[in-house]
């Protein structure tokens, strides 16, 4: 308890540095701890503008990001995906459909000894190619690959 | 319709692997209903934030796209049995949903 207050103290220096901080937002209520909803990103509806407001448009392609999907998914209501980043210092992982009617799924963000790794279910309306973007070290990269679907899922 | 998030938390290593399922439409709120042909609104989780003994270690946000009764995985280092796993979600219309379990 002490030391975490010398440690704060220490990088704060003042309860002026501190009311600063707060009002800047650097500290929120716990309430609020979860990142603002990107609602431009997940209201796009074409892949290019959901690629701009995630800051996803000039990402450089890697190898290191393995995509876990089926080549032919029968349902395209329950896709199941795994994206893992083997980029040294990945903070998140974004997964898009490019072709759905909204492309931006989901955005993942680690910390705290999380691997830069995710699971998760998709719907798919259409055949699409699956992007999965990684950030690290301040850079976007990305990989992706086809998955065809038999029935829609949205 | 919905109920609190189950959990499932399993070390490998000292890797705890963890799969979460939360009961919930997930409506992407561009489908029309067949019958009166007016829109169904969008009804889905947008914010997931998942903790390790308190620590947050996944702070997620989603569109309608994920599927119905959605299914989350991830995978944390440095775990031991008995740590907790604490999951929060909330939806578009303001909603929340818990789940919490020890590690095994």
């Amino acid at each position: 308890m002490n030391l975490m207050r010398r440690v704060f103290l220490g990088r704060f220096g003042s309860v002026g540095a501190l009311t600063i901080a707060m009002a800047s937002g650097l500290l929120k209520p716990v309430k609020a701890l979860a990142a603002e909803w990107n609602k431009a990103a997940f209201d796009a509806t074409v892949l290019a503008d959901s690629l701009k407001s995630v800051g996803g448009v000039s990402a450089t392609e890697s190898k290191d990001i393995l995509i876990n999907a089926p080549d032919n998914a029968e349902n395209g209501a329950v896709v199941q995906l795994e994206a893992t980043s083997k980029i040294p210092g990945t903070t998140s992982i974004l997964i898009l459909i490019e072709k759905n009617p909204r492309p931006l799924l989901a955005d993942f963000e680690f910390s705290n000894n999380a691997e830069p790794y995710v699971f998760l279910v998709a719907k798919m309306a259409e055949s699409s190619r699956i992007r999965v973007l990684a950030k690290a070290g301040g850079k976007t990269y990305f990989a992706s690959k086809q998955v065809n679907v038999t029935t829609s899922g949205c | 319709m919905t109920e609190g998030i189950k959990i499932r938390a399993t070390l490998k290593g000292d890797v705890v692997e963890v799969k979460a399922r939360m009961d919930h439409i997930m409506e992407t709120g561009l489908r029309k209903d067949p019958a009166s042909g007016q829109v169904i609104p969008a009804h889905f989780i947008k914010q997931v934030v998942a903790t390790l003994n308190g620590k947050t270690v996944l702070d997620a946000q989603w569109g309608p796209s994920v599927s119905k009764n959605p299914v989350v995985g991830f995978r944390v280092k440095g775990a031991k049995a008995g740590d907790k796993v604490a999951i929060k979600a909330m939806d578009n219309k303001g909603e929340t949903f818990n789940g919490e379990t020890f590690v095994a």
